[in-house]
């Protein structure tokens, strides 16, 4: 038996290359790994920020200014203006969609209403959707030629209130997945115990309900407030006179050329970013298990009232979600809203209207095919060495400390720091501007925390016995994990690759300042289209993104069916 | 063995991240990469046209709004791909020749062009095109049904009657929208052109960020009244919306399409070709066909639904002024009008 497959055991005192040594091939490969993927991070995440931070104190010829632009920047009037209309609508949108979606997580999840996967499946549509669709769609709604204009009572929808109804749209998914899970981890024992103290149900609701389900709150309004407030195609498209700081950004680069100007709002918006994933963080940590070995599982009982009141709600939340994407759908097959009402196909006919028009759509299957695929190994390799690794206990911290950073990130922060960073021609990796490789790379960074996580939760189920056990066979480790983790990953690789694509169909603040000529994107074939005035093949653009994300949605359920036959038998005791 | 596997893991992570740059490779060789911000319904004719000339040449448009683009430029710098700028600006063309991105050069026949649509220095550094003219798009079904008399002048859009229905451009975010303020400026001199904008920015719905977006919102009545340009206008109408094209009786803002070559181009003897195409008389005969004013003399035509006369409401344009002053303008505009931001009531 050589040192090679001794497995080092914990709180070993030998130096590192001691170890390194000892562990021989498995401790070279993981170092190896660990540093590979802390680099790549560090290129494409660390170092543009960093070109950010660099833009941000320089004048417009490069000359070094200190902090100039940010004086400049908080003694102008819009300023404060634009702070306090991004807070106002972030905490507003925070509040009513997480409202809307614990009541609509709860019918889900607490009681006997029919239907529950349909409704499931309806709230779940939004995510399919490039955020300027709610907003293109309202306008047809309740604009000035809206068809439902009256319900506005005189206000326009152009500002606040259209922001705010098209983002509790855009983010619902978002929010009514984690309470859905906060409220699905719950010991029915509680509610035993409650019923046997013959407890009314509002107290029962507020002394167990709610605590049970606190840090799932917490986090989900954490989700909305970030994504509300660093999105920027709704209030692009429907925002009218109401600046917020995601707009303020676009004018400043796209409408001044002024990029200095432009990597201080991005700081500006980095704040409350990082200030409320700082809060999510600690709040995580703080959560214990729930759920003891001996919890038992929740069942809901029928109760005509509440399971009534909850259908009627959820069936009032379908008919809003529904409601916005059909209207997109309709606008798209009218001739000349309003004065032509008949059906046509032209706004189809995108080539028409814009030279990049189809062949940007076949960008973003490639993009968001290469985005899936490519992710998903690294992702997985990541989440397999942090997880699984034994050695380099504070390499693997930092890196797991870097995979969670995206996620204080906006999109359009991120895509600027790129800009910054890679069309320096000094810079050798600036061969990759202007390509589809740094979309990808850029929307892989965007969405890389929460496809790590999931992948961390998948790899944390399988018993470390496993290792052990190879390792005593002599088994090299990575044939274990092709054998072992990969298949018992499969459901999670699946979902993360969904997550992954979806997200690379639909991102427009990411990459709006990286496109070029041959890696044009729909989605931002979308907003140029909405700019230019031309809304009908805006929403037309827009639904043929939601159609495709559907049709791979729906393969993707077909192909879990198949895998969880062939794959999870383990997981079922038979015979 | 242990190099096997080390290879293999930061193949699989490094190599994966690489492998983006082979698959996501850029235009071939034998491309022309030309950036434009003309309207995009226009580049198949226009690219038609050259190829049918010149077969061994292929354009390969990059369409964005005049002032993605012009930020595009100034971003990538001497990374850019762009071998010609093409129907841009001559203001943003002007903050490129400030940041050295431009190579002189004089197309062959140049010197039959009107001077005033060429750029002064010996060769020159940008030609224009064609002239891009502010105007006023009135939805006349909307007008009729909201009792709107139609505007004849900048003055008439700042009476109370029109509270609520004119849609501008923001002219910190589009190129047509600061066209307009920096002819108000050039007109009236700052305090009356100042003072106009208060009492216009009093009748604005909302300021878009595209110039051609308030002419179709015109077009499909969301906003019955829309200071656009005036090509725009004429081709909605050309569609069957109910839009009439006014050009104020005051004088209207205008900017050169205009092109320049770039310097350090990787194909700039097709660009030199392309550049000596656009300035010929046959493809002015094409510009002419959307816009009623053309670089090469006695060639317009009238255009069908464009207001009479609007080349001689053309103000005299000095776009030296506006590109030095461009910054202080925005930032005065901003201070008046960006900082106000509650929506307006109807």
């Amino acid at each position: 038996m050589s040192a090679a497959d001794i497995p080092v055991p914990k709180g070993e005192s030998s130096t590192r290359w001691a170890r390194l040594h000892n562990g021989g091939v498995e401790a070279w490969a993981l170092l190896g790994g660990v540093s590979a993927i802390i680099i790549a991070l560090v290129a494409f995440m660390a170092l543009p920020l960093y070109a950010l931070l660099k833009k941000s104190v320089e004048d417009d010829k490069g000359n070094f200014v200190g902090l100039d632009n940010f004086a400049e920047y908080f003694a102008s009037v819009g300023l404060v203006q634009s702070i306090t209309n991004s807070l106002t609508i972030a905490l507003l949108t925070m509040v009513i969609s997480c409202t809307l979606a614990f009541i609509f997580a709860y019918g889900l999840t607490r009681t006997c209403m029919p239907f529950k996967r349909g409704f499931r499946a309806i709230a779940t549509i939004p995510i399919l959707a490039p955020s300027l669709l709610p907003a293109i769609s309202l306008i047809y709604l309740f604009g000035n030629q809206g068809i439902m204009k009256g319900l506005l009572f005189g206000e326009s929808i152009y500002g606040p209130i259209g922001i705010m109804i098209a983002m509790v749209f855009y983010i619902f998914p978002h929010v009514m997945m984690i309470m859905v899970t906060a409220l699905s981890t719950t010991d029915a024992r509680l509610y035993e115990a409650a019923e046997a103290l013959d407890t009314k149900p509002v107290r029962v609701f507020f002394t167990v309900t709610l605590p049970g389900a606190i840090y799932g709150i917490v986090s989900a309004a954490v989700v909305a407030f970030t994504l509300t407030i660093t999105d920027f195609g709704v209030p692009k498209v429907i925002g009218g006179q109401y600046n917020v700081l995601a707009t303020d950004i676009y004018k400043q680069v796209v409408g001044q050329q002024n990029f200095s100007m432009g990597a201080v709002v991005g700081l500006v918006l980095l704040i409350p970013a990082v200030f409320s994933f700082t809060i999510d963080r600690h709040v995580q940590k703080k959560q214990v298990a729930l759920l003891s070995a001996r919890a038992v599982p929740y069942h809901p009982k029928p109760h005509k009232t509440r399971d009534t009141a909850l259908l009627i709600f959820c069936i009032m939340m379908s008919v809003f979600l529904i409601g916005i994407l059909g209207m997109a759908a309709f606008a798209s097959f009218v001739t000349f809203w309003p004065y032509d009402m008949s059906f046509t196909l032209a706004h189809y006919d995108f080539d028409a209207v814009d030279p990049n028009g189809w062949s940007s759509f076949f960008n973003s299957l490639k993009m968001a095919g290469f985005t899936a695929v490519i992710g998903v190994i690294i992702i997985f390799l990541g989440a397999y060495l942090v997880e699984k690794g034994q050695s380099f206990p504070k390499l693997r911290a930092l890196f797991h400390m870097l995979a969670i950073l995206p996620m204080a990130v906006p999109g359009l922060v991120l895509g600027l720091a790129y800009v910054f960073f890679f069309s320096v021609p000094e810079n050798p990796l600036s061969a990759f501007y202007g390509t589809l490789a740094i979309l990808v790379v850029c929307t892989i960074v965007h969405f890389y925390t929460v496809s790590h996580l999931t992948m961390l939760t998948a790899l944390k189920q399988i018993d470390k016995e496993f290792e052990s056990v190879s390792a005593s066979l002599q088994v090299p480790f990575y044939k274990t994990m092709m054998k072992v983790h990969v298949p018992i990953c499969l459901p999670a690789i699946s979902d993360v690759m969904m997550y992954l694509f979806v997200n690379a169909m639909t991102t427009v603040s990411a990459v709006v300042f990286l496109y070029s000529p041959d890696t044009k994107l729909a989605a931002i074939t979308v907003l140029n289209l909405d700019d230019v005035g031309d809304q009908a093949e805006a929403a037309a653009m827009a639904m043929v993104i939601v159609a495709t994300s559907i049709t791979v949605r729906l393969l993707h359920g077909l192909l879990m069916r198949g895998l969880n036959r062939r794959h999870s038998a383990w997981r079922t005791r038979s015979g | 063995m242990k190099s096997g596997v080390l290879k293999k893991l930061s193949l699989s992570v490094f190599g994966a991240v690489l492998a983006g740059s082979v698959f996501a490779g850029s235009a071939t060789a034998g491309d022309l990469i030309v950036y434009t911000a003309v309207e995009p319904e226009e580049l198949t004719g226009f690219a038609k046209a050259f190829e049918a000339k010149h077969p061994g040449i292929k354009i390969k448009w990059v369409r964005d709004s005049t002032g993605i683009m012009t930020a595009k430029l100034l971003a990538e710098g001497k990374n850019t791909q762009a071998d010609i700028v093409w129907g841009l600006a001559a203001t943003s063309l002007l903050l490129l020749k400030d940041a050295d991105m431009l190579e002189p050069y004089a197309p062959k026949g140049v010197e039959k062009l009107d001077k005033l649509f060429v750029d002064g220095s010996n060769p020159p550094s940008w030609v224009g095109q064609r002239a891009w003219i502010a105007s006023i798009c009135v939805n006349t079904a909307e007008a009729k049904a909201k009792n709107l008399p139609i505007p004849k002048s900048w003055a008439d859009l700042t009476k109370p009657v029109y509270k609520g229905h004119i849609v501008m451009p923001n002219p910190a975010s589009s190129g047509t929208g600061f066209l307009d303020v920096s002819s108000w400026l050039q007109m009236w001199g700052e305090e009356k052109a100042w003072k106009f904008m208060d009492g216009l920015h009093e009748n604005i719905g909302i300021y878009t960020h595209s110039g051609s977006k308030p002419c179709k919102m015109a077009g499909k009545g969301e906003f019955p009244i829309g200071v656009s340009f005036a090509y725009k206008g004429a081709q909605l109408k050309a569609k069957g919306a109910p839009v009439l094209t006014v050009a104020p009786t005051e004088g209207v803002g205008w900017d050169l399409e205009s092109f320049a070559l770039v310097k350090g181009a990787k194909n700039m003897a097709d660009a030199k070709t392309f550049a000596d195409w656009s300035v010929t008389k046959e493809t002015n005969v094409i510009y002419n066909e959307a816009y009623a004013v053309v670089a090469y003399p006695g060639v317009a035509k009238p255009v069908k639904f464009f207001p009479a006369d609007l080349n001689k409401k053309m103000i005299k344009n000095d776009f030296l002024w506006a590109a030095k002053n461009r910054k202080r303008i925005l930032a005065e505009w901003k201070k008046r009008y960006d900082s106000k931001s509650a929506p307006k009531k109807k």
